[in-house]
């Protein structure tokens, strides 16, 4: 078996008085799609942005590709350049373009040249029908849309990890399947993802294996089928029980 | 929740009395429901703008009545509103104006230039850069504080008396001082529209491998200066009227040059001839911004 593209290994953060995460262990194998589920402030968000160095950890270990990512020594810049992260809220910038938002860190970042860059921001865009947008400011595109700018602005970078954090709980249902559909055709083509999400039905369908955390740990994983037919913890089947029947 | 009455609640079925909606025309064109609607809508407009001209003319016939039959009026009018006065002191004046344009355009520059760069110095992170960073805010407090004239006295009358080699003109030394005291106000007004974006662009920013300068650079900064114009002009126009300051420590300003008009000819009016103009100056500055302001909006909205 090849070595993951992630490990983390005892992770803990700490917020003030509260654990949210409380030495959680989790490794991702290449092409490898990990959903991660359980109740709003479990830790789903904040594993995803310790993976992404947006915060420190209180202890444990995170290595990507074998190298330790969390050691103070390591330059983050590096780190994040190999890693692509989605948001909720998709956080696109309001002062550039759709095209410049993609092009922004290929350009200054690693350092390659702008027609270059537009070239393949454009094809990108044109993969996910968004061509005609390119020159649009991103308040005239709909949430969808947005999301998906801020997937494709994610993946020029040719990141080894993408990680997706709630990335269709702020759009309407309409919008939702055109941004699962992208993320559908992501995993074809074989990326390694982790994706923190409340569709569940969409975890099932995408993912390869299935966490579900509470209390800032893993409770239960395994692959889809077994976590939502057949959980063997009981807070896992509480939490999937109060999800098919909200009081 | 149901009401305790007594038990004596009762439901009430109306009978319905009321006509059915009648359905709008389906064909080409505005149904003549709309077009009744736009009609409408247009004599209001044609309403509200005869009432608004009615209005003004009504305050402004008040008001030239009230000050015209004041029982000064006479007196007042020969000493703040003489035309013959008014076109002899005009020449002087506007020499004094080019002075106060050349050195708003000279300060303006350099104070949004270095008000820009001490906001900046205060954003550096790291301990190599505590001194910088202490040495802005000390920068700020202190000439926020300090009044300005007392700088324009330190600078004009303090600092040629060191006699120096190469000692700038007094003109260059009061630019300097309005320069030092404005660049305080602007450092802080550039800070605050560098704190009003939110942190998530930020973390976008950074989670796509930019380092710290260059999200600054890229992403926080066009931001925060597109948020600030507004403010920014504000002081320039406030600057506007205190470049005139450095008339305190010798070159005329337009205010100066019409001082020295009034107490020629015993009349105030070459100092209504001097505010006319600053207002005349004041107009493009602000149309300008408001332009770029709106433009920046717009292009932001995609309309």
């Amino acid at each position: 078996m090849t070595a993951p593209v992630l490990a983390c290994r005892g992770v803990r953060k700490v917020f003030g008085p509260s654990v949210v995460l409380d030495g959680l262990d989790l490794d991702v194998a290449e092409h490898e799609v990990v959903a991660l589920i359980g109740a709003s402030g479990s830790g789903k968000s904040t594993l995803l942005r310790c993976v992404n160095l947006l915060e420190e950890l209180d202890d444990g270990t995170i290595h990507l590709d074998g190298e330790h990512i969390t050691d103070p020594r390591v330059n983050p810049d590096l780190v994040r350049r190999r890693i692509g992260i989605v948001f909720q809220s998709y956080n696109l910038f309001p002062h550039l373009t759709v095209l410049d938002n993609i092009t922004l860190a290929p350009v200054r970042v690693h350092k390659r040249s702008r027609a270059d860059a537009r070239a393949q921001a454009l094809a990108l865009l044109e993969r996910i029908g968004l061509a005609a947008k390119a020159d649009a400011y991103p308040d005239r595109l709909s949430g969808g849309q947005q999301q998906r700018v801020a997937i494709v602005r994610a993946l020029v970078n040719a990141p080894r990890l993408l990680l997706l954090d709630e990335v269709t709980s702020a759009l309407d249902p309409e919008l939702v399947g055109e941004v699962l559909e992208l993320i559908r055709d992501l995993k074809g083509e074989g990326m390694t993802m982790i994706l923190a999400t409340h569709e569940m039905s969409f975890a099932r369908s995408v993912a390869d294996r299935v966490c579900f955390l509470d209390g800032g740990r893993i409770v239960e994983q395994g692959p889809p089928a077994q976590i939502f037919d057949a959980p063997a913890e009981p807070r896992t089947r509480q939490f999937l029980r109060r999800l098919s029947s909200p009081p | 929740m149901a009401r305790r009455d007594g038990g004596r609640s009762r439901v009430v079925v109306s009978s319905p009395t009321w006509a059915p909606t009648p359905p709008v025309k389906a064909g080409p064109g505005p149904s003549a429901v709309q077009r009744d609607r736009i009609a409408w809508r247009r004599r209001q407009t044609i309403r509200s703008v005869l009432i608004a001209a009615a209005s003004t003319l009504v305050l402004g016939v008040a008001l030239v009545f009230a000050v015209t039959g004041a029982p000064g009026w006479d007196r007042v009018r020969q000493s703040f509103f003489d035309p013959s006065i008014a076109l002899d002191a005009l020449p002087a004046v506007l020499d004094g104006l080019w002075l106060n344009v050349r050195l708003l355009v000279f300060c303006a520059l350099g104070s949004l230039a270095l008000g820009l760069l001490i906001a900046l110095l205060r954003t550096l992170r790291g301990p190599v850069f505590f001194p910088v960073r202490a040495l802005a805010v000390s920068y700020t407090y202190t000439f926020r504080g300090l009044p300005l004239i007392i700088v324009l006295y330190v600078m004009t009358l303090g600092v040629p008396g060191l006699r120096l080699q190469g000692m700038p003109s007094v003109l260059v030394l009061g630019g300097a001082a309005l320069v030092l005291t404005y660049s305080g106000y602007i450092a802080e007004v550039f800070r605050a529209g560098i704190e009003s974006v939110h942190p998530s662009q930020v973390a976008a920013a950074r989670s796509l491998g930019l380092t710290y300068r260059q999200a600054m650079r890229h992403v926080v900064l066009p931001q925060a200066v597109r948020r600030v114009a507004p403010p920014l002009l504000n002081d320039t126009v406030a600057l506007q009227k205190d470049v005139g300051l450095v008339s305190l420590a010798g070159p005329i300003d337009a205010v100066r040059a019409a001082q020295i008009a009034t107490a020629e000819h015993f009349n105030y009016t070459p100092y209504i001839v001097a505010g006319v103009l600053f207002v005349l100056l004041a107009i493009p500055l602000i149309a300008v911004t408001d332009w770029v302001t709106l433009r920046a909006a717009r292009r932001q909205a995609g309309r």
